[in-house]
């Protein structure tokens, strides 16, 4: 691997200062399963790696069913699986981080790290999408916060500028009557990147028969993970039917702008935009019905 | 060539103090510095699991792990799992399923496996697959491998 240093950031500032220090040639550090391989195979040039793990901050991990929950940006997907109460309060994004690589990835792997990697097919960004998440981000002129849908620029690429970090990301308490849902298609059963990925989420009525809102997210099917806004708005106020629900299925392949490539051809994957966001609300629905 | 530094760490209930560059991941320093070469390079990208090591009791790829980082935790390694005279469980139970053929990928199964049972010790043969999901064989077809760790978790 290219030599770089190696920098145990202990607070927010101090990392933030080495960044702004630093500029390009220097990546912080969470669970470094795309850092590390990205560093080894030269795909990312650096000469400092700053850990950020003993940021008390990027740590966090704290649900509250009134104020919502608050991940800090080195959380392992390990650790989000494990509370009970969030996998009650935010099934969508406990879908995606069970399914982040293997068991070994799930150890390392941070929900904030599969954010700032930036890949249009991360698993992750969906969900934070659909269930409504802020970035917190930190920077040389303090603090600012954006919605996930607007964090990725491109492949690779964020909104974060010199000097910045992503701290944590907020999400909101889940509303009564809502439940949230990911799922990707993968010629495996396991261990693959999406061809196509879709969360959504939805808020039903009291007799869970009519839908009071939904936001749906797409995966792998653009230069950015994309929120299908119009296509959730569709169903605001709607009886639940397989005709509405085809109808925002249909309005989320409008959207989509697929490349082809060796995972799947730009036609398959508008295909699977339609099976997968069906998919997903019908499942964020049954949750829905299913809970007490 | 950036300075090396100073880490001490725990490997297998020893404390182990090595120097290593920040570029050396927690595989090179093992196989290389301290050389316990029991984990594999395989793949060297966290796809194939035969360096899986049990870092802090969760386990992991070493190969995507710096070295540096493992300042003030606890590991272990395959070479610390047998006794002197006698193999674990799970050893033992691959050798009764002949559940490897070339060996290469067996330290990560049996790690992978190990931090299994710690975590479940009764899981289904659904758990075993999901959670061995990240170690790969080219040989057995997995069949023997997931029989084997069932029988090791009925032994123990």
């Amino acid at each position: 691997m290219q030599s770089f240093e190696y920098i145990d950031a202990k607070t927010v500032s101090e990392a933030v200062a080495l960044l702004d220090e630093k500029g390009d040639q220097a990546r912080l550090l969470a669970g470094g399963t795309d850092l590390i391989v990205q560093a080894r195979e030269g795909r990312r040039s650096l000469d400092w790696m700053i850990d950020i793990k003993s940021i008390p901050e990027v740590n966090e991990l704290a649900y509250d069913s009134e104020t919502g929950l608050t991940l800090g940006a080195a959380v392992p997907c390990y650790q989000i699986y494990a509370v009970e109460a969030i996998c009650e309060a935010y099934p969508g994004l406990v879908d995606a981080t069970k399914i982040i690589g293997g068991t070994a990835i799930q150890g390392r792997a941070a929900v904030g790290g599969n954010l700032c990697n930036a890949s249009p097919a991360a698993d992750c960004i969906p969900p934070l999408i659909v269930l409504n998440a802020t970035c917190v981000i930190a920077g040389p002129n303090g603090e600012r916060e954006i919605p996930v849908e607007d964090f990725c620029t491109g492949p690779g690429q964020t909104v974060l500028a010199k000097g910045e970090m992503l701290v944590s990301l907020k999400l909101p308490a889940p509303q009564q009557n809502s439940s949230s849902f990911y799922l990707r298609f993968i010629p495996r059963n396991e261990m693959d990147i999406a061809v196509v990925g879709a969360g959504a989420s939805v808020v039903l009525d009291d007799a869970k028969q009519r839908i009071v809102s939904a936001r749906i997210a797409l995966g792998a099917v653009a230069p950015t993970p994309l929120f299908a806004e119009d296509a959730g708005a569709l169903l605001t106020d709607k009886e639940i039917s397989d005709d509405v629900i085809d109808e925002a299925a249909q309005a989320a392949q409008a959207i989509a702008r697929p490349i082809s490539d060796m995972r799947g051809t730009a036609e398959q994957r508008t295909h699977l935009v339609g099976v997968l966001t069906r998919r997903a609300l019908n499942g964020a629905i049954q949750r829905v019905r299913e809970a007490a | 060539m950036a300075r090396k530094s100073h880490v001490q760490t725990t490997i297998n209930d020893e404390t182990v103090e090595f120097l290593c560059e920040p570029r050396q991941s927690l595989l090179e320093v093992l196989r290389d510095e301290l050389h316990l070469t029991g984990a594999k390079e395989g793949c060297n990208n966290g796809n194939c699991g035969a360096c899986s090591v049990i870092l802090d009791g969760r386990l992991v790829n070493s190969c995507l792990v710096l070295g540096v980082e493992t300042d003030g935790k606890s590991m272990e390694t395959i070479e610390g799992l047998a006794d002197p005279d006698k193999l674990h469980p799970i050893q033992d139970a691959f050798l009764e399923n002949a559940a490897l053929q070339c060996g290469i990928c067996t330290p990560g199964f049996i790690m992978s496996a190990k931090a299994l049972l710690d975590n479940n010790p009764n899981p289904t043969e659904h758990e075993v697959r999901y959670w061995l999901a990240g170690n790969l064989c080219r040989c057995t077809g997995y069949d023997k491998i997931v029989r084997a760790v069932l029988d090791a978790a009925e032994a123990t």
